[in-house]
């Protein structure tokens, strides 16, 4: 692993190849700038990694405990902390900005956020069950069908697909591609959807590719 | 800047600028842009604008022709590489946004009155 991004997404749109002229469906993220907020080494903390955070806010927004964290990295009032784990920190240090440009085109990223939240779902919604007829004298429109056996076992086992809530977790849509990146702006194109509305709160990081040896 | 002006700022990278007015009617020439091996060369594409969409940079139109007595339809995003011109050959004059009735007309009955006062 090493470290990644946090930002906000911006909503979707297209653009196109110039080579194959193929449209590219690709998700615009404000990415950084971020700041190097705590450096933890295994002297100190017992493992290595890097934290960063991100979206300036007013100083009253923040407490008096969450501010002296900051002031350690001479960093301004920041709303979002995260932590990377990495095996080496050498050449991070206390203050340092993380900007788009961390990020190639070409590259492949994991992206993870908050997905959207629908409340308290159905079946159908949330577990994908079939509906019975809306018509033909069905009195079965929506409903769940038989929630298992009777007097034996005498009780539903858990983990019985139900209605409840749906939505609102924490996902990440692995093995995406950087489209582009605008290092002025703090842009990054991703192709393909990435959770959550816009606006949502996106950490990006290098792909974590199983059985490769980092 | 907000985030409709960035994505928009984005998008304007990949638009043309160079585009005719098109309008649901009008009969049509698209050059359609061809890779054969490493060679490229533009197929020209004619027929009748039979709907149109609006949507910035995914801007597109429907074009029917009748080719060996097969109806055949195709959308053009405008705004892709792929489309090399477009070019106005005759204005027509009709008064649906869709055209979709045609599709169930055969010969004479598919031609569209000519309009005189947009100029091609």
């Amino acid at each position: 692993m090493s470290v990644g991004i946090l930002g906000t997404k911006l909503g979707m749109t297209q653009i196109f190849d110039q080579e194959t002229g193929k449209a590219i469906p690709v998700t615009v993220i404000q990415a950084g700038p971020c700041t190097i907020t705590q450096v933890k080494t295994k002297e100190t903390d017992g493992y290595t990694s890097v934290q960063i955070g991100f979206k300036e806010v007013k100083e009253k927004a923040l407490t008096k405990p969450e501010l002296g964290h900051l002031k350690r990295a001479s960093a301004s009032p920041l709303r979002h902390l995260k932590e990377y784990r990495i095996q080496d920190v050498s050449g991070y240090e206390l203050g340092q900005t993380i900007k788009a440009d961390l990020f190639n085109p070409g590259e492949i990223v994991d992206v993870s956020g908050n997905t959207i939240g629908r409340g308290f779902a159905g079946y159908q919604k949330r577990h994908n069950f079939k509906r019975g007829n809306m018509t033909h004298g069905s009195k079965n429109h929506r409903l769940p069908g038989s929630t298992g056996a009777g007097t034996t076992p005498g009780r539903v086992y858990p983990g019985k697909k139900m209605a409840g809530r749906y939505g609102g977790t924490k996902v990440t849509i692995r093995k995406l591609q950087v489209v582009e990146v605008d290092s002025e702006q703090n842009v990054l194109l991703i192709k393909g959807a990435v959770p959550g509305k816009p606006g949502t709160l996106l950490s990006i990081a290098p792909a974590n590719i199983v059985g490769a040896n980092n | 800047m907000n985030a409709e002006a960035i994505i928009r700022s984005i998008e304007a990278k990949h638009l043309k600028s160079d585009l005719p007015t098109i309008y649901v009617g009008d009969n049509v020439e698209v050059g359609v842009r061809i890779k054969e091996g490493n060679k490229e060369r533009v197929q020209p594409y004619r027929g009748t604008v039979i709907a149109k969409r609006n949507g910035g940079i995914s801007e597109t139109i429907t074009v029917r022709r009748i080719f060996q007595g097969v109806g055949v339809e195709r959308v053009f995003l405008l705004h892709s590489p792929i489309v090399a011109h477009v070019k106005i050959e005759r204005r027509g004059k009709v008064r649906r946004a869709k055209l979709y009735y045609l599709r169930d007309r055969v010969g004479k009955a598919t031609r569209i009155k000519q309009r005189f006062d947009r100029s091609v």
